[in-house]
């Protein structure tokens, strides 16, 4: 499982890199890893969509189940990987790069500090029965 | 009597809820309601039941026993008699699509052709297996027209000359939708109101615009001027439609409409109240992972050999939990083998002939009809093979006197459009003989004199 330590985590597998104010969001690769093989992203906000944390952003569909994304953090969405709906597969092969779905620009930096680190992270995924 | 658990399980668990009892568990529904005093009549046999119940039916008038000229959503067509024989096979015979699909291939391909069929048929890319009729399918173009735009173009504009039913049914499943308004456009005046009149309504905050084609007055209109406007608003068109008509008009989808809907009666089911009928519902590619219900695809196995799948089921419950906006799964599996077997047996061109007789019939009737005095066929535009006369008198005083006659007549258009008392929706099929019109055309000359 690879968990890059310069991005934060939720409960939820989704990770936030921050630049400045902007948070790009994705899911975790033990996310996709538990996901199976990803056919359909579906981005469900807009551009200037304004989120609440764990708002809906976003719904994974793979071979094996559904599953909704929602945001780390509350801002507004700046930008959305369009390529995503044409490409599922790089949830797989590429989740925290070409896999990355929105961005965000925060509207509370505070909610950042909730938010697990990868060592964190990685213990929490330790912890959960497969 | 198959009971999964033991005494000692019920007790264990009345135990670690605290109840004392299964009793205790409707204690909340007072006595009274519990165990009401049922005044029901003795047991009798077997033999009486049926007597009864043929008593019953024979109450009933049906179009065996008169010459029907009443349609508006329902149209009483020749079902061939391979429909019955094949339908009611033990292999087929069930309305649910069995758990763990991919063990009956046989469903499956049905379901699969069921889909091909309705695909070409309406001109589109795409279609479910099934709805329950056409006004639930009608509803859910409402349901995915408005998730969508994820809520945010929360209006749905609808014809006044689409069937009633199917618009009621819409504001049943939407009016709880956040924001959501439905206007019904041209109720003041339906028999003037064209599909071109809605454009000026179109706005942003449009998602769909619904019209039916050929409407329910029976008219046939273009609607590829409508489809551009809808589209350049970055809306969505759905056209209701009747699947016989479509054996000789231009598709929907040829005119650009984003979703297709109907309902199947006319394929080989028989008209009874209250049904099983079938709604169909296709749309365009880019959609097909909004649509409810299910989708069976064609694939190969391991070895190579054809097979068929359950390939989508997006908005249902087993893949979406909670989360899941259908649950249609099941359906009416069986209406929908049934349209398959009609549209098989009659082919490509059997249909066209049929849709054919149907246009022929429905405009010698309507022309003679319209010679009669006092009678008069309103709108000069195309029709298939329903339209709406003015009679001399009420249209419930014709039917009344008409029934005499053993003929069930138009359909009151009062019934839905207050002002047009003397108007009737007359419709013909190729089950109606020309001597059928005739009588038809004899008896209103008779009963529209007093």
């Amino acid at each position: 499982m690879n968990t890059p330590a310069n991005l934060k985590y939720t409960k939820s597998d989704e990770w936030v890199l921050l630049d400045g104010k902007i948070a790009t969001v994705g899911v975790t690769d033990y996310a996709q890893e538990q996901l199976s093989d990803v056919v359909f992203v579906e981005i469900t906000v807009d551009i200037d969509d304004v989120v609440k944390k764990q708002g809906h952003i976003a719904t994974i569909e793979s071979v094996k189940a559904a599953a909704d994304v929602n945001s780390p953090v509350s801002g507004k969405v700046i930008l959305i990987n369009q390529d995503l709906a044409n490409s599922p597969e790089h949830v797989n092969t590429d989740p925290f790069g070409t896999a990355w779905m929105v961005k965000i620009e925060i509207s509370d930096p505070a909610e950042m500090s909730q938010l697990m680190d990868a060592k964190a992270y990685e213990e929490y995924c330790s912890t959960r029965s497969h | 009597m198959f009971i999964p658990h033991t005494k000692a399980e019920t007790a264990q668990m009345l135990k670690s809820i605290g109840a004392k009892s299964i009793e205790d568990l409707f204690s909340v529904v007072p006595d009274k309601y519990r165990f009401p005093k049922l005044d029901l009549p003795s047991g009798v046999t077997e033999m009486d039941v049926l007597g009864e119940m043929k008593e019953y039916a024979a109450a009933n008038e049906t179009v065996e026993d008169l010459i029907c000229f009443l349609g508006a959503g329902a149209y009483s067509h020749y079902i061939p008699a391979a429909v019955d024989m094949l339908l009611r096979r033990g292999e087929f015979y069930t309305a649910y699509t069995p758990y763990q699909p991919e063990i009956s291939q046989g469903t499956l391909q049905a379901v699969f052709e069921f889909q091909t069929l309705m695909a070409n048929l309406t001109g589109m890319d795409v279609s479910n297996a099934s709805h329950y009729d056409g006004a639930t399918a009608t509803a859910e173009a409402g349901v995915m027209a408005y998730h969508n735009y994820r809520g945010k173009r929360p209006k749905i504009l609808l014809s006044a000359s689409v069937n009633p039913q199917n618009r009621e049914v819409l504001c049943s499943y939407l009016c709880g939708y956040e924001n959501i308004e439905i206007e019904t456009l041209g109720m003041e005046n339906p028999l003037d109101f064209s599909p071109d009149a809605m454009i000026s309504s179109i706005d942003e905050n449009t998602s769909l615009v619904v019209v039916q084609y050929p409407d329910f007055f029976g008219r046939i209109y273009d609607l590829s001027k409508l489809a551009n406007e809808v589209h350049a608003k970055g809306a969505l068109l759905a056209v209701v439609t009747n699947p016989i008509a479509l054996g000789l008009l231009k598709t929907p989808g040829e005119f650009g409409a984003d979703i297709v809907v109907g309902e199947g009666q006319p394929l080989g089911i028989p008209l009874s109240f209250g049904g099983p009928y079938l709604g169909f519902f296709t749309t365009k590619k880019e959609y097909v992972r909004k649509i409810a219900g299910r989708l069976v695809g064609e694939t190969v196995d391991a070895k190579g050999k054809r097979g068929y799948v359950l390939t989508l089921t997006a908005r249902e419950q087993h893949i979406r939990r909670e989360k899941a906006t259908s649950n249609i799964c099941s359906n009416q599996g069986l209406m929908a083998l049934a349209a398959t077997i009609y549209l098989s047996l009659l082919g490509k061109n059997g249909l066209k002939q049929v849709a054919d007789l149907c246009f022929q019939k429905a405009h010698y009737a309507a022309k003679k009809i319209g010679e009669l005095p006092g009678f008069k066929i309103i709108g000069k535009g195309p029709f298939f093979h329903e339209f709406v006369i003015q009679c001399p008198i009420s249209a419930k005083e014709i039917n009344e006197r008409l029934l005499d006659y053993q003929i069930l007549g138009g359909f009151e258009l009062a019934k839905v459009y207050p002002d047009l008392k003397n108007h009737l929706l007359v419709a013909v099929t190729e089950m109606n003989s020309l001597e059928e019109i005739e009588y038809l055309v004899n008896s209103l000359a008779e009963v529209s004199h007093d």
